[in-house]
């Protein structure tokens, strides 16, 4: 089958020095291809050879099988339109006719006719970019992104099959680039466009391309689907600059992260500098400088950064529609600042928490549990009972001097859970509707926060040193925690 | 919101009409006033039965020849010399993408009155030519020029950028400007034939100057006409002019020639008048918006119009002498066009 771009042994010199080393890839109809590459790695040398900006020096470029080379200039604008980073307009041309210029290769004679299928055309590209209010509109008055869609107007006007765009998203806020993008991608998905782009932002192209091809010193580096093409060491490597890739939170796509090479000059002993304060209503840890979370709290939940960790307490009655919000409007009202906290519930009295510091083996953490055994349950024999909903909750931080990896983090939750189970069996806490040993209660709640500087721990089971200290310290700290509840509740009676 | 231009709600044909009548008023107040006045209607009869519509024995044959002979040949000349100018102009505006580039911009008009000031300066007359020597050499300069301004640029860059186009004609107009001052440094009695030329004129040139430029004001315009779309896509510059389809290359040389068709047939009759090409172009972008399918064709209307409203004031302020019409132009211009870029601020 003929491919809508097909590009084989592309090279192009500029004087002495190569721009481009035989480059082959093909496009298919209605793709979105995006073209990575940092600045000199030849992208938009690439894209002017395919708009017929540059004359072909090496190598061949045909669309739909007809080489590039043999089409006319409007042949050549009927099948492909270009969106240009930025063009000035000397002399103020309305909105219309400004969109009207992309029927030119549509036209023809001395005296060429404008007719019904134009005029339609110049309609329906207007329509699309939501610009027919503004059709008598001098160009100069817009702003830079309604300028960009005015110009995308008029490249939709050429009825292209093809749409080339250097950095389309250049001049415009987020919400615009989003709009533009969203827009190209639902005309390539119904197979109207295929759309080849040069992007600057790679998460911006790892969302919105279905094939990337990066470049490098005018050599293709690799070319295929985002989430294969974009990792860790290759950008690092073309791009000279430390990446961390992450999962999109929605899609399935990568998402980079540039690391900058500011040494984080605290390294050191951090959790000396851990302060905690408590009252009748929370106990409030404090970090020296914000530490890296993993937690199921209410407030702050999955991976953050955080300085202050809240345990706050509440009456047994507590109940909410939505705890989060009523949280963070407590953490509100008390001067935090709720992206950097972490924020949990518990029904027993924070003065009870019980804490552990582990200094051996080189491992260096801080844990703090609060326990209310009041909803103990056996999670095996869970599915027999009802959701129980009074607040009896065991509350689980753990403070590491040190840099995690996610694997540590998830492992350290796991060998921390198991600790507390061992903890509850030990101490002979019993789930009072099944009569069996408990495991925990139905409302637990754990934070790992890591210092992030230090010692670097890979992993964090039960067969490493950091799990081995989580491991006895949580314990440790359980136990601790839970007596401290029985005594409270035997001083009560 | 300020609209960029004037023109709200005029069909094009209203545009178009209101144009033609102003250079018809125009032309016929140029014919009717003078050391002997002549009543518009006339004119008309002496024009009507010319194409054996009235008859003409009633009209004294001495008014017949001064508006025949004379006047018309006189202001037919100034409409061709400002239409050609104006609408040189325009397009030069658009192409180079340059509000202050004019007809002389590209150096041919320089080249055009080298040509003028030679066959002036070493009393050329050629027998087979008689006075038609100098408006001969002159646009042979002019062509000459064009030519080695093109080839100049395209050694520089192959692309015949703007910028080179510019600067190409700066470095020309320069040298020839030199040399005109040279042969003036160098001329005793030729002088004041010399400057009288420069500063341009219509007078006494009859039908035979207005015949001469008749052809390349055909050619010119009608190059320069079909192209208006072009215009339209280089104003956004070469670069999305060839994403639409425009061919860059030969379009870019179309219109180059033919502006300088019109602006080295003009300078070759008439000298070097500034201000028309400059100013023209401006107010009719002002009034009806930079769309060059209005733009040529009324710049040139205009432009017709204001060069024979110039002549006219030129011979008549302080009649019976004369006043280089380049002097009114410039008089008349300068001011409106500074008024202009005034009112464009703020």
């Amino acid at each position: 089958m003929r491919k809508m771009l097909q590009v084989n042994d592309l090279s192009y010199r500029y004087d002495n020095s190569q721009v481009l080393q035989r480059v082959t890839f093909s496009v298919e109809k209605g793709e979105f291809f995006g073209i990575l590459g940092p600045n000199g790695s030849g992208k938009t040398t690439l894209l002017k050879l395919l708009s017929k900006e540059l004359p072909l020096q090496e190598g061949t470029i045909t669309l739909n099988g007809t080489p590039l080379a043999s089409l006319s200039p409007k042949q050549l604008a009927r099948f492909v339109a270009v969106l240009p980073q930025s063009a000035e307009a000397a002399f103020g041309y309305t909105v219309k006719e400004t969109v009207e210029l992309g029927r030119y290769a549509y036209q023809s004679g001395l005296l060429p006719e404008w007719t019904d299928a134009d005029e339609q055309a110049v309609h329906a590209a207007l329509a699309k970019t939501g610009l027919l209010t503004k059709q008598q509109q001098s160009i100069d008055r817009l702003s830079g992104g309604e300028r960009q869609r005015v110009y995308l107007a008029r490249a939709l006007a050429q009825e292209p099959s093809l749409l080339l765009l250097d950095e389309p998203t250049n001049h415009m806020d987020i919400a615009q680039q989003v709009h533009l993008l969203d827009q190209l991608k639902q005309w390539t998905n119904e197979k109207r466009l295929t759309v080849v782009a040069i992007f600057h932002d790679m998460n911006l192209a790892s969302v919105y391309c279905d094939r990337l091809l990066l470049l490098h010193e005018g050599k293709l580096v690799g070319i295929g689907e985002p989430s294969k093409l974009i990792e860790e060491t290759t950008i690092q490597r073309v791009f000279g600059a430390a990446v961390r890739r992450q999962a999109h939170p929605v899609l399935p796509a990568p998402l980079l992260t540039f690391l900058p090479r500011i040494e984080r000059t605290d390294v050191g002993e951090t959790l000396s500098a851990l302060t905690v304060t408590t009252t009748d209503e929370q106990m409030v840890v404090t970090t020296p400088k914000p530490f890296k979370v993993l937690s199921s709290a209410v407030v702050g939940a999955g991976f953050q950064w955080a300085n202050y960790f809240v345990n706050r307490h509440v009456p047994k009655q507590y109940t909410s529609s939505d705890p989060e919000a009523e949280m963070k409007q407590y953490l509100r009202e008390r001067s935090f600042d709720v992206q950097q906290t972490i924020g949990m519930m518990t029904a027993v009295y924070v003065e009870d928490a019980a804490f552990v510091y582990e200094k051996d083996s080189g491992v260096s953490l801080c844990v703090m549990v609060t326990a209310g055994v009041g909803n103990a349950v056996d999670v095996t024999k869970a599915w027999q009972q009802n959701a129980s909903s009074s607040v009896g909750t065991i509350n689980t931080m753990i403070f590491i001097d040190g840099s995690l990896t996610d694997a540590a983090f998830v492992q350290a939750v796991m060998t921390a859970t198991e600790a507390k189970t061992k903890a509850l069996s030990d101490e002979g806490v019993v789930d009072p509707a099944t009569n069996t040993t408990a495991t925990g209660t139905s409302t637990d709640c754990i934070a790992i926060a890591a210092s992030q500087s230090g010692t670097e721990y890979a992993y964090a089971g039960s067969a490493t040193p950091l799990g081995k200290a989580i491991g006895r310290a949580v314990y440790e700290a359980t136990i601790q925690a839970l007596r401290n509840y029985e005594k409270r509740k035997g001083e009560r009676r | 919101m300020r609209k960029s231009f004037i023109r709200t709600s005029l069909s094009n044909a209203a545009v178009y009409a209101i144009a033609i009548f102003i250079v018809i008023i125009a032309m016929l107040l140029g014919i009717s006033i003078g050391a002997l006045s002549i009543p518009f209607s006339t004119i008309i009869d002496i024009f009507l039965s010319q194409i054996g519509m009235a008859s003409k024995h009633h009209i004294p044959d001495n008014l017949v020849q001064i508006v025949l002979a004379i006047r018309l040949p006189r202001v037919v000349l100034a409409f061709f010399v400002g239409a050609s100018l104006s609408l040189a102009g325009a397009a030069f505006q658009g192409l180079l993408k340059n509000p202050l580039a004019d007809p002389y911009t590209l150096g041919v008009s320089s080249g055009a009155s080298v040509g003028a000031v030679i066959v002036l300066f070493f009393h050329w007359q050629w027998p087979w030519l008689g006075t038609f020597t100098l408006p001969f050499v002159s646009i042979v300069f002019g062509m000459a020029t064009l030519f080695l301004v093109l080839l100049f640029a395209r050694k520089v860059d192959r692309r015949l950028s703007v910028e080179t186009i510019i600067l190409t004609g700066i470095i020309f107009s320069a040298f020839f400007s030199a040399l005109i001052s040279l042969m003036i440094a160098l001329t005793g009695e030729e002088l004041r034939q010399i400057i009288g030329w420069l500063m341009g004129s219509v007078a006494m040139r009859g039908w035979n100057y207005t015949l001469m430029i008749a052809p390349f004001f055909l050619i010119g315009s009608v190059l320069l006409i079909v192209n208006s779309r072009e215009l339209n896509a280089f104003a956004f510059g070469e670069t999305v002019a060839a994403h639409i389809g425009v061919n860059v290359a030969k379009r870019k040389l179309l219109i180059l020639t033919g502006a300088s068709l019109l602006t080295g047939a003009a300078v070759a009759v008439s000298g070097a008048i500034g201000f028309v090409g400059l100013v023209v172009p401006h107010m009719v972008r002002l009034v009806i918006g930079p769309n060059h399918r209005l733009l040529l064709p009324l710049s040139l209307l205009y432009g017709g119009a204001f060069l024979v409203l110039a002549d006219l004031a030129a011979r008549t302020i302080i009649s019976p002498r004369e006043l280089p019409i380049g002097v009114i132009t410039a008089l008349i211009g300068a001011p409106l066009f500074a008024y202009l870029f005034l009112k464009r601020k703020t």
